[in-house]
């Protein structure tokens, strides 16, 4: 071996790599106990909503001089109701109150104020109707609803069907699994919050879109040949793609961290850190399920398709013939489903160089 | 591979330089705009950003299951904005988010109290029409100029001011003589009248002062107005009105009452034949009664413009707003917790982008350095288009536009990303420095395209449909990825192409981030490429 040559160079070759396609059932699994987790976390927990939501009034004091329960007592006097307060990250006093009328929020403001040593000006207050948060999340779904029809009728148009419904799978994957996470952590749900999942429908497709393109690349006319199955040529695609997907998530979760730090460190609780922890869960949900969720969901669907069927049988019948392992490639080639678990493991060195040292490579396996 | 023959067709075909120049004349001149000399030259900022006060307002129809109309929408708007603007609020903003019954009004000014705000804007507008005693001029009229002087620093307050007595009192006639109708503060409107004491106001033009009986008819009794040409078609426009049974009364004993006394004139006799038709306190038109008015049906008639009788129309419809408007949010930000989150986003968004510049030079070296200035003339071009836009179409960056601009560098940076990896793949078959560079592109471009289609799909759902905060983030979202497009296509592309060509870059210097590709590496290269080249032939 004269030199070593990159991890993308292998990659590239398919010398070396992961078979997300042929060990798709440990993905699928792994990933559908994550989602029971989040189902269950989401029925029984349920999501701690922000005042957006629900009703209600914050207000945000700072560089307050009053400690935590004196801001309690006082606005709870004030209200006559249960107040939440907090101290956020610097010295910012959060106290949250049940829903108030405007004037009302006016007085709470200044016995605040008075309590707290600050200007009433410096105080932030933020009032929301009872039945706001609805009207938010009604236009959320209303977005989502018409966004996903739109989306699905442009991957079916610029891929295919099968494509598309793969797509969706990964994006409901996605959002499942955020929201799960806000269900088992606690973290508020804000309005901000929501933007969050909204990108995150964009970031998981846009992923998800430039993953499918290269298996689309990689697997035209594919038909044509006999030496590479669908799932071996959608699984080279989705490793020559390895490098460019873990690039762009460090590329964008680097300033997505940024935020969280800072946000947390400066400012404690504020629209900035809802957004950016929504995002960095999203994003890192969004990089796997585009890798190992929807391509191989893809390809599922695929194998169902005569040519491509006819294709990894072809392929299968032609590694039998020359090969130990004959009986069980046929065994697993008619079981279309499973065709690709038998050689894409077995042969994941050797494969793309199949006339040139077949017994060779696969004898070491 | 597909690519090969494509690389043969386009391969020819570039000039980088004329795209860089396209580039340069667009960066020129979206800098023009926005730096154009004398006018306010940075970034407008969101309330969240400045500190401030926000409303938000939801119309509800008055009539259960009403819809809510557009006209009857950008009418509540005007007439808030009239509001607003009466108690004299700079960068007062008041905007409709959405249409119909999921619309929401948000209105935002820097710096008032929240609860004179909500009372402002809260209040439905209010409309009567009032049988008119005297009309004067617009000037006040005192014996004694240290009296006027006092009234007018009296009025020197934020509000429009009106004159009510529950009589016709000597006070209440001198305090109406003393009214200034030359100010445009009491033009404005907007300190709605009591329809049960008398009022002294003005006229919305400033005209004329007017000193008016209670109100004979409420605008709720007003069941239909409509602008419309006669059908003798003589004269100009008129204003067709119908009234509900209580309103058709009320008309038919007023105007058989005014309709006998002498014509209203300034200074004339009072009381006098008209009838004034007050919006929020100020007089919008006065009419006179040409002859008693019995079936509910009246018509005005003046020389009327087709804007000014559908104006008339639109107030004598929705003057008494048959929207109701409930407060849903009220959020007020100090300006010093506004600079912090911008502060920190703004620090965010640098460190963010150290981190980005350190990995990509570290893992890209050379074309690292294509990809660091691609980023920061997206990050340049979007820093110069909010203030263009902010010029243009009034855009304020909000809290979630920061947010979004930090998010989308990510997705900026996937851009080059795709390029580079596409130019080692071109490279790993065997191309040559100079040809990867295109080849590379042509599968780029079309990845890009699809990627980028998506997100700005996103961004233009969410900004049609959503309200408020998301409807920032969208724009900035879909205005970043326009941008994204821009600079792979204008910038990246041909400084790549450029760089591929000179001759250090091909003899596979290690500088060129792509060493580990270079061909001739040793015999596993070789042999791999000629494998894959053979699997190649055959699909």
């Amino acid at each position: 071996m004269s030199r070593r040559s990159s991890l993308g160079d292998r990659l590239y070759r398919g010398e070396s790599g992961i078979d997300f396609v042929g060990r798709r059932r440990t993905w699928f699994i792994v990933s559908g106990v994550l989602i029971l987790i989040s189902l269950a976390a989401l029925g029984f927990r349920g999501l701690n909503l922000g005042i957006e939501f629900q009703g209600g009034a914050v207000f945000s004091v700072p560089n307050a001089t009053c400690s935590v329960p004196d801001a309690r007592d006082t606005a709870a006097a004030a209200t006559g109701a249960d107040v939440i307060v907090t101290e956020t990250g610097a010295g910012i006093v959060r106290v949250q109150t049940p829903p108030v009328e405007p004037a009302q929020s006016q007085d709470i403001s200044r016995v605040l104020a008075e309590a707290c040593g600050v200007p009433v000006t410096d105080i932030t207050t933020q009032v929301v109707g009872p039945t706001w948060g609805a009207e938010i999340t009604a236009k959320g779904i209303q977005a989502l609803a018409v966004f996903l029809v739109l989306v699905t009728i442009f991957l079916a148009v610029y891929f295919e069907w099968r494509f598309a419904v793969a797509a969706l799978i990964a994006l409901a994957h996605d959002i499942l699994l955020t929201v799960g996470i806000y269900a088992v952590t606690g973290l508020q749900v804000t309005p901000a919050t929501l933007i969050g999942f909204l990108t995150i429908l964009g970031y998981s497709l846009y992923d998800t879109v430039v993953v499918f393109d290269k298996v689309k690349e990689e697997t035209k006319g594919i038909t044509a040949q006999s030496v590479m199955s669908y799932p071996e040529a959608a699984n080279r695609a989705v490793n020559q793609v390895l490098v460019r997907s873990i690039n762009t998530s460090i590329t964008s979760l680097l300033p997505v961290v940024a935020i969280i730090v800072v946000g947390a460190g400066l400012l404690g609780a504020g629209t900035l850190l809802d957004l950016a922890v929504a995002l960095a869960v999203g994003m890192l949900a969004g990089v796997y399920s585009s890798i190992f969720i929807a391509t191989p969901m893809a390809v599922v669907l695929k194998m169902r398709q005569p040519d491509i069927k006819a294709l990894d049988n072809r392929v299968a019948a032609r590694r039998g013939g020359s090969g130990r392992r004959a009986a069980e490639s046929q065994e697993a080639a008619a079981a279309a489903v499973g065709v690709a678990d038998g050689p894409a493991v077995e042969t994941s060195a050797g494969r793309q160089q199949p006339k040139r040292q077949p017994r060779s490579k696969r004898g070491k396996k | 591979m597909p690519s090969a023959n494509r690389s043969s067709r386009t391969g020819s075909t570039t000039h980088p330089g004329r795209l860089l120049l396209i580039m340069a004349l667009i960066t020129a001149a979206v800098a023009a705009w926005a730096l154009w000399p004398g006018q306010d030259n940075a970034v407008r900022l969101g309330l969240d950003l400045r500190g401030g006060t926000q409303v938000i307002l939801q119309p509800k129809a008055v009539q259960e299951g009403a819809a809510i109309t557009d006209d009857q929408l950008a009418q509540t708007v005007q007439i808030i904005r009239q509001r607003v603007d009466g108690v004299g609020v700079a960068e007062a903003e008041v905007t409709v988010q959405g249409s119909g019954d999921g619309a929401a009004i948000v209105v935002s000014v820097p710096d008032v109290s929240q609860e004179r705000l909500v009372e402002l804007v809260g209040r439905t507008a209010l409309l009567d029409f009032r049988p008119v005693w005297s009309i004067e001029g617009p000037a006040p009229q005192v014996d004694d100029t240290t009296a006027a002087a006092s009234v007018t620093t009296d009025d020197a307050a934020t509000s429009a001011r009106i004159v009510q007595a529950a009589d016709n009192t000597p006070e209440y006639q001198a305090e109406v003589a003393a009214l200034d109708c030359l100010d445009p503060i009491n033009q404005a409107g907007g300190s709605p009248d009591d329809p049960k004491l008398w009022l002294g106001t003005c006229d919305a033009d400033g005209v004329a002062k007017y000193s008016l009986q209670p109100a004979f008819i409420q605008g709720t009794n007003v069941t239909d107005a409509v602008a419309q040409l006669p059908q003798q078609g003589v004269g100009g426009w008129v204003v067709s009105l119908t009234f509900d049974s209580d309103g058709a009364r009320a008309l038919a004993e007023a105007s058989q009452e005014l309709y006998a006394l002498p014509d209203c004139v300034p200074g004339g006799a009072s009381p006098c034949n008209a009838f004034a038709i007050v919006l929020d306190g100020v007089v919008v038109s006065a009419p006179r009664f040409n002859e008693p008015i019995i079936g509910g049906q009246a018509q005005i008639e003046g020389d009327f413009t087709a804007q000014e009788a559908q104006d008339l129309a639109n107030v004598l419809s929705y003057g008494a707003l048959p929207v109701n408007l409930e407060v849903v949010e009220v959020t007020s930000v100090s300006p010093t917790i506004g600079g912090d989150q911008l502060r920190a986003g703004l620090i965010a968004g640098a460190i963010g982008f150290v981190l980005i510049v350190v990995f990509l030079l570290v893992y890209y070296r050379v074309l690292g350095i294509v990809a660091v200035a691609s980023l920061t003339l997206a990050g340049g071009l979007t820093y110069l288009g909010f203030i263009a836009l902010g010029k243009s179409i009034g855009f304020t960056l909000t809290l979630a536009g920061v947010a979004g601009a930090i998010v989308s560098i990510g997705l900026t940076a996937d851009s080059f990303i795709i390029y580079f990896e596409r130019i080692r793949d071109a490279l790993r078959e065997g191309k040559t420095m100079r040809s990867a560079a295109e080849v590379g592109w042509v599968a780029t471009r079309r990845t890009i395209l699809a990627a980028d289609f998506v997100t700005l799909l996103a961004a233009v759902v969410l900004y049609i449909v959503s309200v408020g905060n998301v409807k920032g983030f969208a724009f900035t979202l879909g205005l970043i990825t326009l941008i994204d497009l821009l600079i792979a296509f204008l910038f990246t592309y041909p400084v790549t192409v450029l760089l591929c060509r000179a001759s250090w870059m091909q003899r596979g210097s290690w500088l060129s981030g792509l060493r580990a590709t270079r061909k001739g590496d040793g015999g596993e290269v070789e042999e791999a490429s000629e494998g894959r080249t053979s699997v190649g032939v055959e699909s």
